[in-house]
C-alpha cells in the first residue's frame, strides 16, 4: 500500500539527477566548444602569446629601447638569437633586444586588436540594435547612412586623419573603431529583427517599460552569443589592420612597437641575412591571428544555433 | 532593371559627395598649414603663396570651388609639395601602374579562387579538398604585407628568379610578386566561400533532379549549379576590391612598384594634403563605382534581389 522506502529514495534520486542534468545555453555551448580539438589548442596558444606579453619582459634581460653600441657594426655575428648573450631573440638593427621588444609589440598589437574590437562591438551593437528596434523609417534611415559608410575606403580616410592630427595610438584606436562598427551593426540588427517579435520583448512593451532599456536589458543580451562570436573574429582583423597602418610607418611610433612595425623592420634587413628580426615577430603574428580565427570558428560553431 | 539601376546611382552620388566634402573638411581642419616650415616665411611672402594655392579664401567658398573643379573638370588642384605638377599629374603618373597590377591580382583571385572552390567542393573529402581547405586556411594569416617579405626572400634573395623592386613598364617578371602578394588573401577567401556555397547548392532539390535526369556532372555543374554558387562570392567581391585597393598601398611601398599608393605614402609624411585628398577622393570614386557594378550584376543573375 505505501510505497517502499527504496521507491522513495530513487524518486529523490531521480529528481537529483534531473537537477544536475538541467543545462544553460552557455554550458551547452561550453561542452561544444570544448569538442572543438582545433579551437582549445588554439585557446591554449592565444593564452600562452598573452602571458608573453605580460609577462615575457621579466625574463628580459635588457630594457626595450636600450640601445647596445657595442654591436653597431657587427650586429651580423654579435647579435645573433644567444642564451649567453641575453639576446633571446638577438638584437634589431639598431642593437637594441628584440626579445624586449617582441613583448613589447605583442602587447601592444593584443592591446590594439582587443580594444578595437570592443569599440566597434559596443558602438555597433547599440546601433543596430537600436535601428532593427524602431524599425520602419528609423531603421532605413540608419542602414542608409551604414551603407553610404560601407562603401568608402576608410583606409585612406584613417591615413589622411592620422597625418592631419598626428599619430597617435588614440587615433588609431579612434579610426580602427570608426571603421569596423558597421558590419557588427548589420549583424545586430538583423538579429534583433528577429527577436523584437518574441513574447517576451511583448511582455515589456506592453508593462510600459521605456524603449531604451528593453534595448539595453532584454534585447542586448540576447544578442551576446552572435556578438561574442564576431568580437573574437574581429580582433585578427584589428590587428592585421593595426599592422598594416604600422608596417608604412603610420602607426604605432618609436619608442613604443607592434608586431606590424616590427614585422617592417625585419623586412628591411633580411636582404643582409638577419633572419630573426623579422623571423620572431612574424612568428607570433601569425600564431596569433590564427589562434584568434580557430577559436572564433569554435566560438561560433558552439555558438550560433543556425550552423547546427 | 533601369530604375533600380537609376536609384543605385541615386545613392552613388550622394556618397561620393560625402566623401569628397568629408575629406575637405579633415584637410581644412588641419592644424599648420602646408608652407609652415621650421624656418618660417616672411608673412608677406606666406600671404603670396597662399593667395596662390586660394587659401586666404573663406572656408565655404574653398569648398565650393574644389567641389566644383573635382565634378566638373576632374581637377583636383596643385600639390602642395611638387611645385611643378598638378595632383592629376601624380595621378595620370601612378594610377596606370596600380590599375595594371591591380586588375591582375582580381584576375587571380578570382579564377583560381572559384576553381579551387569549385574543385574542393566536387571533391570533397579527398586530398583535393583538405588541401584546398589547407591553402585557404593558411593563406588567410598571410595578408600582403606579411606576403611581400616572405615572397621577396624566397623568389628574390634565396632563388635569385625574380627581381626585387621596380616596374619597367610592366614587364611580366616585375608584375609577378606584387600580383601573388596582393591577390593571396583574397584568393583564400573567395575559394572558402566559394566551397561552402557550391556545397550547399550541390545539395538542393533542383540539382538532385538534374542529376536524375541523367545529366553529365559537368553539365549540372556548369549549367544549374554555377549561377546559385556565385552570387556569395558576387558579394564579397565589393570588399575584396576595397581591400586590394588598400593593399596596392604596400605593395607600392614594398616593392617599388611606382602607384599611386607611394605617392600617398610620401605625401602623408610631407603633409602634402592635395595629394592624399584627390588620391582618397579617387579610391573612394573606383570602389562606389565597383560596387554600383556589382549590385547590378547581382540583380541581374538572381532577379529575386529587389533593394
Amino acid at each position: 500500500m505505501f510505497p517502499n522506502r527504496a521507491a522513495v529514495e530513487g524518486v529523490g534520486d531521480a529528481m537529483e539527477l534531473a537537477e544536475v542534468k538541467g543545462r544553460s545555453l552557455w554550458a551547452d555551448a561550453r561542452t561544444r566548444f570544448f569538442r572543438n580539438k582545433a579551437a582549445v589548442i588554439s585557446l591554449i596558444m592565444l593564452i600562452m602569446v598573452a602571458g608573453f606579453a605580460l609577462f615575457g619582459g621579466v625574463f628580459a634581460q635588457y630594457e626595450n629601447d636600450f640601445v647596445d653600441f657595442s654591436l653597431i657594426g657587427s650586429n651580423a655575428y654579435k647579435g645573433v638569437p644567444s642564451v649567453e648573450t641575453g639576446h633571446y631573440f638577438g638584437t634589431d638593427s639598431n642593437g637594441r633586444d628584440l626579445f624586449a621588444r617582441t613583448v613589447q609589440g605583442t602587447g601592444i598589437s593584443l592591446m590594439v586588436g582587443v580594444v578595437g574590437a570592443l569599440v566597434a562591438v559596443i558602438v555597433g551593437t547599440l546601433y543596430g540594435a537600436t535601428a532593427g528596434y524602431y524599425g520602419g523609417r528609423v531603421d532605413g534611415l540608419m542602414m542608409r547612412i551604414v551603407d553610404v559608410l560601407m562603401s568608402i575606403p576608410f583606409m585612406f580616410v584613417l591615413i589622411l586623419m592620422l597625418v592631419i592630427f598626428g599619430r597617435s595610438i588614440f587615433m588609431l584606436f579612434l579610426g580602427i573603431g570608426l571603421i569596423s562598427w558597421l558590419d557588427m551593426a548589420r549583424i545586430a540588427r538583423g538579429q534583433t529583427l528577429t527577436i523584437k517579435n518574441k513574447e517576451f520583448v511583448e511582455v515589456a512593451v506592453a508593462t510600459g517599460v521605456h524603449p531604451v532599456k528593453i534595448i539595453l536589458r532584454h534585447i542586448v543580451p540576447n544578442l551576446l552569443g552572435i556578438v561574442i562570436v564576431y568580437a573574437t573574429l574581429l580582433v585578427p582583423n584589428m590587428i592585421i589592420f593595426e599592422s598594416f597602418i604600422s608596417f608604412l610607418g603610420l602607426g604605432v611610433q618609436e619608442p613604443a612597437t607592434s608586431l606590424g612595425a616590427l614585422i617592417n623592420e625585419g623586412s628591411r634587413t633580411m636582404q643582409f641575412g638577419y633572419y630573426w628580426q623579422i623571423a620572431y615577430p612574424l612568428f607570433f603574428f601569425v600564431v596569433t591571428i590564427f589562434a584568434f580565427f580557430f577559436v572564433g570558428d569554435g566560438l561560433r560553431d558552439a555558438l550560433d544555433p543556425k550552423d547546427r | 532593371m533601369l530604375s533600380f539601376v537609376a536609384r543605385r546611382l541615386a545613392v552613388a552620388i550622394p556618397t561620393l559627395l560625402i566623401l569628397v566634402v568629408l575629406s575637405f573638411v579633415l584637410m581644412y581642419s588641419a592644424p599648420g598649414g602646408p608652407f609652415n616650415s621650421e624656418r618660417p616665411l616672411p608673412p608677406e611672402v606666406l600671404a603670396n603663396i597662399e593667395a596662390k594655392y586660394g587659401l586666404d579664401q573663406p572656408f565655404w567658398k574653398q569648398i565650393v570651388n574644389y567641389v566644383v573643379g573635382v565634378v566638373t573638370q576632374f581637377d583636383f588642384g596643385p600639390s602642395f609639395q611638387y611645385k611643378d605638377r598638378t595632383v592629376n599629374d601624380v595621378i595620370a603618373q601612378g594610377f596606370p601602374v596600380t590599375l595594371t597590377y591591380g586588375f591582375w591580382s582580381f584576375v587571380v583571385a578570382v579564377t583560381v579562387g572559384v576553381s579551387l572552390g569549385v574543385a574542393a567542393a566536387i571533391k570533397q573529402n579527398t586530398w583535393l579538398d583538405y588541401l584546398a581547405v589547407g591553402i585557404s586556411i593558411g593563406a588567410q594569416v598571410l595578408p600582403n604585407f606579411v606576403m611581400a617579405p616572405i615572397l621577396l626572400l624566397v623568389f628574390t634573395l634565396w632563388l635569385g628568379w625574380l627581381p626585387g623592386g621596380g616596374w619597367e613598364g610592366g614587364q611580366w617578371n616585375y608584375l609577378i610578386m606584387p600580383v601573388i602578394a596582393l591577390s593571396t588573401s583574397y584568393m583564400a577567401s573567395i575559394a572558402r566561400i566559394t566551397r561552402s556555397s557550391m556545397l550547399e547548392v550541390l545539395n538542393t532539390n533542383f540539382i538532385r533532379t538534374a542529376q536524375a535526369k541523367g545529366l553529365p556532372m559537368r553539365r549540372v555543374i556548369w549549367r544549374h549549379a554555377m549561377k546559385p554558387t556565385i552570387l556569395p562570392v558576387l558579394s564579397y567581391l565589393g570588399p575584396a576590391f576595397v581591400g586590394m585597393i588598400t593593399g596596392s598601398v604596400i605593395i607600392d611601398v614594398f616593392f617599388s612598384t611606382g602607384g599611386i599608393g607611394q605617392f600617398f605614402v610620401n605625401s602623408a609624411f610631407n603633409r602634402d594634403y592635395s595629394v592624399i585628398m584627390g588620391i582618397t577622393i579617387l579610391v573612394g570614386t573606383l570602389t562606389i563605382l565597383f560596387n554600383l557594378v556589382v549590385d547590378i550584376l547581382y540583380a541581374w543573375i538572381d532577379p529575386k534581389i529587389r533593394y
